[in-house]
């Protein structure tokens, strides 16, 4: 469960980013965030995973309260939150497997189970014959899917995309929203930051959008139309 | 932390040192130059330190006698000094066995001194209660009738100390300033390292490494460059003091002093050159972590 109240983030160059915003999230839901470049959406999504410190306002995430965490205590906050990103962020020196299993080995998983896991994320994400193949040998769909499984490989609770879709043709857009769908209905909240206009026409879930910083809509299955 | 973490990061060190190739190498290089003047150092200081040590604690004074005194006249000094306060024992060396105690100590080459070109004077050895005694001993002696001269160890223990002090001085400054210029090379080649893996280092935030678990291999890298910079010293250090050691420990055992055994001062010198090494590349290491290790 996600909760936002009067949330505002202010930089330190005065630009207001967000201006009182109020927001619950259960857990299983699957949530757009749109709205024009510029207008605040990153800043939602980075201070849900708290690279940012929100400048008023309370923000739960379960029984963390992101307000009151002490930096030491944000690497198990981020235990719960899976991320993904439009640039995928692979590391391209290690194969697919040992891009999975690099998100489980950091935090001191049991070697053991890091192998089971990284069968089960594989073949989740339809990865399974290409573990063995390094980033710079898959397409972007392919390279997403691993980002994904990476993401999910520690069984997060919630699961944040920031425009998932951004770098890849719409066939392979639709296969990585599936996937999202997936993996939401197996019981992830997934909160998903996108401009893909048809993506969110198509696949409808609940729809956030920020203009300017404010929260101009909450609507439970709501269209879009991308201007910018 | 697990065996199999440490294990992880150990890798990851040795792989962020190779791959730092040319810089890890003049980091290692600038350690062991840094800790070679070191060790040097401090080899000299805890002998010079043993010496003094030694030489202060030398309850003997030299009493130089007047070449033409007579037998009686010089049997009479003897009484004169056993019968002096704080004197323990008075033995007599003569001319010879001087001139013999310095070509033992400073080569044969000093034997052409022998027979009657022999400018030493015999010599009363007065050994005092206590090395406190030794300067009134001293001091009374070169009162009496016949004595050229009386010496004490105490005097030149001073001398020795004040010595030791400037050397210690100097010495520390300049290593202190070698110090400083290996952390700054160990400290760039670890900014390297952080910067390129920020996308690594950003990955594991992500997912969420603790900040330790994200810090050890920088430090580790730095430690290890410190330590490979160690080997080196200590090799030539041990070795080199073996052979000074076998060469002159004769020489000054004939005067009654001795230098620190290999055995007594290598093993610690070895340990130190390693610690500081460790210290100085970690301490390099956590100054670059702090300017540009994000977490």
């Amino acid at each position: 469960m996600i909760r936002m109240v009067d949330v505002s983030k202010t930089y330190d160059n005065d630009v207001q980013a967000l201006k009182d915003v109020n927001v619950e999230i259960d857990q299983g839901d699957f949530v757009y965030v749109v709205g024009p470049s510029g207008a605040g959406k990153s800043t939602f999504i980075k201070l849900l995973y708290r690279e940012l410190r929100a400048t008023k306002g309370l923000i739960m995430i379960d029984e963390f309260d992101l307000m009151k965490l002490k930096d030491r205590e944000v690497p198990f906050l981020r235990r719960t939150i899976g991320v993904v990103f439009q640039d995928f962020k692979l590391l391209t020196r290690l194969t697919v497997a040992e891009n999975i299993a690099y998100a489980m080995e950091v935090i001191e998983k049991d070697p053991e189970e890091i192998k089971q896991r990284v069968t089960e994320v594989l073949n989740e994400v339809g990865l399974a014959d290409k573990a063995a193949r390094f980033p710079s040998e898959l397409s972007g769909g392919e390279q997403q899917r691993v980002a994904i499984a990476r993401a999910i490989a520690n069984s997060p609770h919630i699961l944040i995309a920031d425009e998932p879709t951004g770098n890849l043709d719409p066939n392979t857009a639709e296969e990585i929203m599936a996937l999202l769908e997936e993996i939401n209905h197996k019981g992830t909240t997934v909160i998903m930051a996108t401009h893909n206009d048809q993506i969110v026409n198509s696949h409808p879930h609940r729809l956030l959008e920020i203009n300017n910083g404010t929260l101009i809509r909450d609507e439970k299955e709501g269209t879009y139309e991308n201007e910018g | 932390m697990k065996a199999s973490t440490f294990k992880r990061h150990v890798t990851d060190s040795f792989r962020s040192l190779r791959r730092n190739g040319g810089m890890s190498v003049a980091a290692i290089v600038s350690v062991t130059v840094t800790l070679l003047l070191v060790g040097i150092f401090m080899a000299l200081i805890f002998n010079v330190n043993h010496v003094s040590r030694e030489v202060e604690n030398d309850v003997r004074v030299r009493v130089e006698i007047d070449q033409k005194t007579t037998a009686a006249q010089r049997a009479k000094l003897k009484r004169e000094l056993q019968d002096m306060d704080n004197v323990a024992q008075v033995s007599f060396s003569s001319r010879k066995q001087e001139l013999d105690k310095v070509v033992g100590s400073y080569g044969s080459a000093f034997s052409m001194f022998s027979g009657d070109s022999n400018p030493l004077n015999d010599v009363y050895v007065v050994k005092t209660k206590t090395p406190q005694a030794t300067q009134k001993v001293a001091q009374a002696a070169k009162k009496l009738n016949h004595v050229n001269d009386a010496v004490y160890g105490g005097a030149n223990a001073r001398n020795l100390f004040r010595a030791t002090d400037s050397l210690r001085q100097w010495g520390l400054g300049f290593s202190l300033m070698l110090l400083l210029v290996a952390v700054f090379l160990i400290s760039n080649t670890v900014r390297i390292t952080i910067l390129s893996r920020q996308t690594e280092i950003g990955i594991m935030r992500l997912v969420g490494a603790t900040n330790s678990y994200i810090r050890w291999p920088f430090l580790l890298e730095g430690a290890w460059t410190g330590l490979f910079g160690s080997i080196i010293p200590i090799a030539i250090v041990d070795i080199g003091y073996a052979v000074i050691y076998g060469a002159s420990a004769r020489g000054f055992a004939s005067a009654g002093y001795t230098l620190l055994s290999p055995g007594s001062l290598l093993i610690g010198l070895d340990f130190l050159l390693a610690g500081i090494g460790i210290v100085i590349g970690a301490v390099g290491a956590a100054i670059s972590m702090g300017r540009f290790l994000k977490i």
